[in-house]
Parts: C-alpha cells; sequence; structure tokens
C-alpha cells in the first residue's frame, strides 16, 4: 500500500530526510517515532504528495507521489500536525466543506459527519462554532476530517497529542478498528506505550534516516539484546553469583535477587535453578525482565547517537 | 539544493483512472474554496463593519460632499456650473469604488497568510485541490466582496447624483470606464497581496509589506482624479487599464507560479539565508568549474548561460526592431529642424572634430565607456522591480532614437549614409552587448513571474543574477570596451571618409 526508496528531502541545503525506504502493507498500522526534528512530518507530508522529494521515489496505493499528487491526496486521509482548523465555522460546515472537496453527495457527507461525530463523541457539538471546543475535540474533528472520505491510507501525525486519557481511548480504538478493516495506517507519535500497542511496525527516524525498523521484539531482539531473567531467591546464598557466573552472563546483583542474559532460555535458566538448589538456595520466582519500547527506543538511538559521535572521529 | 535526480517507479497499474481536469472542474473545485471563504469573511465583524460603513454611508457622505461643493461652485464661482459638474462629479464614484476595493487587500493578506499562521492551510493542502483551483478560489474569495461592495457604493452615489438636486446624467461610457477601472485596481491589489501573501509566513510581516501595494495605488488613483477632472484627457484612464491588465497578467503569473505547496510550506520563507543564497550564487557563477580556468569557464558556464537568454533576448530584438518603426513613425509628428542642414557640410565635419578630436583624446574612451555601462547597470537594476519591462524600455528606447532621427533625416530629403556610418563601425559590438544586456535585464525581472520548476523563486532569482553579472563580466563588459575604443578610434574616421569622400 506504501512503497518507498530513497526517499530524500532538502530544504536548500539542508537535509531534512536522508533516503528512507518503507513497504507498508495493507490493513498494517506503522509508527514512526524519533525525536524533535527527525524528519517524521517532512516525510509524512511527501508521501502526501504536499512536498516534493528532492531524491527517490515514493507510491502510495498504487499512485506515485509525485505525478499523481491528486490521486493521491484523494486516496489519503491526513491529520496534520496542528489540527487547523477554522474556528469561526461550526463544525458540521467545517466537514460539509471538506466533504465537497473530496466529492461526496450531499447525502453522503451529512452521513458520514454525523456518524464520524458520533462515534469519537462530538455529537453533542455538532453545531458550536470551533472556537469554542477544546483542544481534544478539536483534535477529534481533525481525525474526523481526515477519515471523512473513507480513506484506504491514514497518515496521521501525533493523533492522540491534546487528547485526555478517554478520548486518546477513543482515537486508538478506532485506528485498531481501521487496522481490522484492512486499512493502512502511518502514524508519527512520542507516546511510545501508544505506539507499542498500535503499530504492527516502528520505524525509528533521526537525523531523516530510518535508524530501526520492524515489530517490537526484533527491535529489542537487534537492538536491546537476548532475554534478560530476573532470579528472585527466598534468602541470598553467598558466593551464588560466583557460581552462576560460569554459565551465565550475570549483570546485576542485589540484597535476594540477581539479573543474568539468557541467549537460550530454554537451557539456561534450567541450568541455572539446578546451580542454584545444588548449592542449597530457594527459588521465589524467576521471571524475564519485561522491556519497554522506551527501553528499546532510548537504547536504539543512543546507539546511534554514540555511532555518530564515532563517524565524527 | 543538492542536484539529485528522481528515479521513477514503473507506473502503477490505476495510474489511468488519473481524473483529467477540464477548466469547468478547476472552476467547480475553486468556488467550494471560493464559497467558504466569503462566508467566512462576512463571519469576520472587522470586515464587515468597514464594508458596510464604506457601502452604505460613504457614498450618501459622498453625494452631500458633492451637493455642497456644486452649492458653493454655484454661489461663488463665475465659470459654468454645468463645465465643472462634468469635470468634478465623475471623480467621487471612482473613489467611492475604490474604498470598499482596498478591503481586498486585507481580505487577501487575511485569507492567504492568515492561514497560513493559524496554521490551516496544511489540511487543505492535504486534499485533492490543485494549487490552481487552490490559488483561483482565495483570489476570488478576496475580490468578489469588496468589488459587490464597490459596485453597490457606485451605484448607491449616482442613484443619488441622478435622483437628486444635481440631475446629473454620466455618459454610459464613463460609468463603464469607472466600473473597469475598479475592477482592475481591485484585481491589481488582490494579485499583488497574494504574491506578498506567498512570500511571507505572518501577518505582520504581510502587512509591512502591503504598503509596496497600497501606496503606489493610492497614488495611481491620485493620477487617475487628476486625469479625471479634465475630461478631454479621459481617454489616457484606458491607457492606464491597459497597463493595469499587463501588471495583473504578471502578477497572476507570478502568484500562480509560487503559490505551491511546496513554497507555502517552505521552512525559510521569512528570514534572508546569506550563506545559502552565497552559496546558490558562486555555484550559478562557477558552472562546476573549480579554480581559475578562464576558457574552461567560458564554455562550461559563461556560453550555457548566453544561451539560456536566447528567448528573452529575441523578444529584446523584436521590442528593439518596433521601437526603431515606432520612431521612424513618429518622425511625421515629431520633426527634427533638419530642414536646410546638410550632413556633409564642412561644418558638421569640424563640430565632429571639435568633439571627438578624431581620436587623438582617450578620455573619450572612457566616457562612451561609462555612458554604455550605467543605462545597461540602470536598465538591469530597474528590471528587477519592474518584472523586466522598465529595463527592456531603457534599452530598447536608444533605438526608438534612432528611428526617429533616421526618419527625420530620410524625410528632409538627407543623405542618410554618414548618419549609418556613425553607428555601424562600432555598432558591430555595441548593438549585440545591448541586446544581451537588455534580454539579461528582463529575464532579471521577469524570472520571478515564472521560476523553473523544481526551483524556488529566490533561488531562480540568485542564479538569474549569477548569470546576469557573468555576462557582464565575460560578455558584455568586453564588448563595450571594444565598441566605446572603436567609437572613438574608428567611427569619426569612417564618417569623415563618408562625409568628405
Amino acid at each position: 500500500m506504501i512503497e518507498a526508496e530513497g526517499l530524500t528531502k532538502y530544504f536548500d541545503t539542508f537535509l531534512a530526510v536522508d533516503g528512507i525506504s518503507l513497504n507498508v502493507d495493507p490493513g498494517m498500522v506503522v509508527a514512526i517515532l524519533g525525536p524533535n526534528g527527525a524528519g517524521k512530518t517532512t516525510t509524512v507530508r511527501m508521501l502526501t504528495g504536499i512536498l516534493r522529494p528532492s531524491a527517490g521515489w515514493a507510491r502510495v496505493a498504487g499512485y506515485d507521489v509525485v505525478t499523481q499528487t491528486a490521486q493521491v491526496r484523494a486516496t489519503v486521509g491526513v491529520l496534520t500536525e496542528q489540527h487547523g482548523l477554522y474556528e469561526r465555522m461550526k463544525g458540521l460546515d467545517y466537514l460539509d466543506f471538506f466533504g465537497r472537496v473530496y466529492h461526496l453527495p450531499e447525502a453522503m457527507r451529512r452521513q458520514r459527519s454525523l456518524e464520524l461525530m458520533e462515534r469519537f463523541g462530538l455529537g453533542h457539538a455538532l453545531d458550536k462554532r470551533l472556537g469554542q471546543y477544546s483542544k481534544g475535540m478539536k483534535q477529534k474533528l481533525a481525525l474526523v476530517r481526515a477519515m471523512l472520505h473513507d480513506p484506504l491510507v491514514l497518515l496521521l501525525d501525533e493523533p492522540t497529542s491534546a487528547m485526555d486519557p478517554q478520548s486518546a481511548k477513543l482515537v486508538r480504538d478506532s485506528i485498531l478498528e481501521l487496522r481490522g478493516e484492512k486499512r493502512t495506517i502511518v502514524l508519527t507519535t512520542h507516546n511510545l506505550s501508544e505506539a507499542s500497542l498500535l503499530a504492527d511496525k516502528i520505524a525509528i527516524i533521526r537525523n531523516g534516516r530510518i535508524i530501526a525498523f520492524g515489530n517490537f521484539d526484533e527491535l529489542a531482539q537487534v537492538f536491546v539484546g537476548p532475554p534478560m531473567m530476573r532470579l528472585h531467591l527466598i534468602d541470598y546464598v553467598n558466593g551464588i553469583a560466583d557460581d552462576l557466573r560460569e554459565v551465565v552472563e550475570v549483570t546485576d546483583i542485589g540484597a535476594d535477587w540477581l539479573e543474568y542474559i539468557a541467549p537460550q532460555p530454554r537451557e539456561t535458566n534450567p541450568m541455572v535453578l539446578r546451580r542454584v538448589m545444588d548449592r542449597g538456595g530457594s527459588v521465589l520466582t524467576l521471571s524475564q525482565v519485561s522491556l519497554t519500547l522506551e527501553d528499546v527506543y532510548l537504547k536504539i538511538v543512543e546507539e546511534d547517537e554514540k555511532k555518530g559521535e564515532n563517524d565524527n572521529g | 539544493m543538492a542536484e539529485v535526480s528522481l528515479k521513477r517507479p514503473p507506473m502503477a497499474e490505476n495510474a489511468n483512472l488519473a481524473p483529467t481536469y477540464g477548466w469547468r472542474m478547476t472552476l467547480s473545485n475553486a468556488l467550494i474554496v471560493t464559497r467558504r471563504e466569503v462566508r467566512d469573511s462576512f463571519r469576520d465583524w472587522r470586515i464587515v463593519v468597514p464594508i458596510f460603513l464604506l457601502t452604505l454611508v460613504f457614498p450618501f457622505l459622498a453625494n452631500l460632499a458633492s451637493s455642497i461643493f456644486m452649492g458653493l461652485f454655484e454661489r461663488y464661482g463665475d465659470a459654468d456650473t454645468e463645465g465643472f459638474a462634468e469635470a468634478f462629479l465623475p471623480l467621487m464614484p471612482m473613489l467611492v469604488g475604490f474604498f470598499p476595493i482596498s478591503i481586498s487587500l486585507v481580505i487577501a493578506l487575511e485569507t492567504f497568510v492568515g492561514e497560513k499562521e493559524r496554521l490551516s492551510l496544511e489540511p487543505l493542502l492535504s486534499t485533492p485541490l490543485t494549487n490552481t483551483e487552490l490559488y483561483i478560489g482565495k483570489v476570488m474569495a478576496a475580490i468578489l466582496p469588496p468589488l459587490a461592495a464597490g459596485y453597490l457604493g457606485i451605484t448607491i452615489y449616482l442613484t443619488g447624483l441622478i435622483l437628486g438636486a444635481q440631475q446629473w446624467r454620466p455618459a454610459p461610457l464613463l460609468i463603464v470606464q469607472i466600473l473597469l477601472l475598479t475592477l482592475v485596481q481591485a484585481v491589481v491589489m488582490v494579485t499583488g497581496a497574494v504574491v506578498i501573501s506567498s512570500q511571507t509566513t505572518s501577518t505582520r510581516a504581510a502587512n509591512l509589506l502591503a504598503s509596496f501595494v497600497i501606496i503606489p495605488m493610492s497614488l495611481l488613483v491620485m493620477v487617475e482624479s487628476l486625469i479625471m477632472i479634465k475630461p478631454s484627457a479621459r481617454y489616457t484612464l484606458w491607457w492606464i487599464m491597459l497597463g493595469l491588465a499587463i501588471v495583473i497578467v504578471l502578477l497572476l503569473r507570478t502568484g500562480a507560479r509560487i503559490f505551491n505547496r511546496e513554497e507555502l510550506l517552505g521552512r525559510s520563507i521569512d528570514h534572508l539565508n546569506f550563506r545559502w543564497a552565497w552559496q546558490v550564487f558562486k555555484g550559478q557563477w562557477r558552472g562546476g568549474v573549480q579554480g581559475f580556468r578562464p576558457l574552461q569557464w567560458y564554455r562550461v558556464s559563461v556560453f550555457p548561460a548566453l544561451l539560456n537568454l536566447r528567448r528573452p533576448m529575441l523578444v529584446f530584438v523584436v521590442c528593439a526592431l518596433c521601437s526603431f518603426i515606432g520612431g521612424w513613425y513618429l518622425s511625421g509628428t515629431y520633426q527634427l529642424p533638419l530642414e536646410g542642414q546638410n550632413l556633409t557640410d564642412e561644418n558638421v565635419l569640424d563640430n565632429m572634430r571639435e568633439i571627438f578630436d578624431l581620436g587623438q583624446n582617450p578620455r573619450f574612451v572612457a566616457f562612451a565607456l561609462s555612458q554604455n555601462v550605467r543605462v545597461i547597470l540602470l536598465a538591469m537594476f530597474i528590471g528587477i522591480f519592474t518584472f523586466g519591462v522598465m529595463g527592456l524600455f531603457f534599452t530598447v528606447l536608444p533605438f526608438g532614437i534612432l528611428g526617429l532621427i533616421m526618419g527625420n533625416i530620410v524625410k528632409a530629403g538627407l543623405d542618410p549614409l554618414p548618419f549609418i556610418m556613425a553607428i555601424i563601425p562600432h555598432g558591430v559590438a555595441e548593438i549585440p552587448a545591448i541586446i544581451i544586456a537588455g534580454g539579461a535585464a528582463l529575464q532579471l525581472g521577469a524570472i520571478i513571474t515564472r521560476p523553473p520548476r523544481e526551483t524556488t523563486v529566490m533561488e531562480a532569482w540568485i542564479r538569474m543574477l549569477a548569470d546576469a553579472i557573468k555576462l557582464f563580466v565575460a560578455v558584455i563588459l568586453p564588448l563595450l570596451i571594444i565598441a566605446a575604443i572603436l567609437e572613438v578610434q574608428l567611427t569619426p574616421r569612417v564618417v569623415e571618409w563618408v562625409i568628405t569622400r
């Protein structure tokens, strides 16, 4: 549904996006993560046909983002970084205007508008001027605008920013629902838990380059390494850590616990347990240390920073 | 900007689904934007109140003022009242129309840069609307309400005059003239405002720049007022309208070209990036040649730049010919006192000897050179601010003067050969230099109305500036030096030979 190869964007001499390649299948949700100014919004703008790539190419729903921009924009729904609503308009009029732009028949415009506004809890604000909407309501209406023409592809730039937890959940549920309907979604976000919840694949961008791409487990495996186990004992046994170091890499030791890396948990863990018991220790729990996307993200960005520093001498 | 090529993917299977945009579709889509914008404008009391006052209250005040003036004139004047009415009364509808249309400038700035500032432009840019549709839609939205208000104001004022105490019956052609003048002024202001808006990211900056539109327009209205009070000179207003129409075409071209998504969302629109500008200039100047390699520089940088100027140079040649023919044609009207003159007269020769010292005074080389250089540099400089038009005018004007003199010589029955020979020897070098300079002066201003695709207006202009300076240094100046030497050393001798042969 979305293919990009070597997508590059210069603003004068500033390299904003540096050869991004992406492949997103129908029904897939891809989250683009990265620090501010990493090139996320520029990438989305190129995929929408708003900005012309300086090099490389991209196709969205089969349309070229340079030569078939009108078709690309008719096929995608875009939630821009700023909601950008016309504050003097009423909610329903606003959607009617965008419905006209997308050439939706009048009945459909109204039906879709009412349906979506109800779905996002905006039913009570149909005739309110947008200037009277709260920040979260505005964000939701902007999302409704993006979904109004039932697009095959949704490009969402920080969809839940400025929303209260309940509204954010509503939006997340909608995204999951759309995924179920085989809609392709690319979202940029700083909310890592949201990304791990919604995304099938995660792309981490830094300095205009994708420095990591894959699902959470793949990223964790590649960038953080093999799983880490935490062994909790009822009472700490002297010398146990040294004993275990013969078979595993112990990374941290506490009063009654220790952590070790288990490259092959199926083989390593029984071995570790046997050693502990042989030494007369009593195991309270043995569990895998759970990694968050934040851990993975920070690790990846940190490594890229180090790599950059090394490259610069 | 890095030079990169776009590698194209194979055409999409559904590429044939591309909609074909006829003008009807374009207009229909543009009207969707216009409708929304107009409604939005009328929701803003800051726009509605002035329009209301200028449309409905100002015409009554103007009527009242007219009555008072006419009354005073009747009371104290001793000339004919009818003549005064005919001169004075048409002045007011022009002003009554102008005040509401001045609001169009405010609306244009608001709809373009205001939307950019409120960040509501990007959602619109993400829709399938084309740049042209957005541009036309917004231009119409800025023009229509103030224009309607202006016309309504004129109607109210004229109705007051026709039905009121003056019982004035203006000529239909005069009304048409006023209505058209109001229309072209509104369009000039809006198209100018669009160009300004597209190059700024804040209404504050746009408002500051708007003075470049409102001040010339106000001055123009003053000139028009002076013309209007002289009924015999009112035909000049048609020429002003024609001039404004040309300005509209140029502004529309510029606006349509720079009103695109890339420029509107560009990052460096408001501030001057001198470093970048210098890099672009340097790159264009060198044309890829590193170090001091003059021959290679001429081959890969200077001659291609000259080749790029072939169209403006062609335009220059056509204009120069027209100017020469026009000068010749005007020689029937503007006659020089050549009766009884004899170009082969010894006196002429003596005068020439005295002036040129027949090449004995090298000071004249510097004088001839500095004269040409000054005119060419002035033409290039003025061309920048006038879409190239005045640059072209200044460089083409001498050909008109030549035509005028030549026409007079021939019509006076004098031998044109000495005059022709006073041009040709140094003209061999000077005329090509002027053609190149004229083309560069035209292109230096005109480039902003049509920058090459993939290039921003600023980048295109900097590149053109680099080309113009490069051509001046590498081609025009050497040719002018040769021409100046020939003009002082050779031309007088040739003329002397022709006269004394």
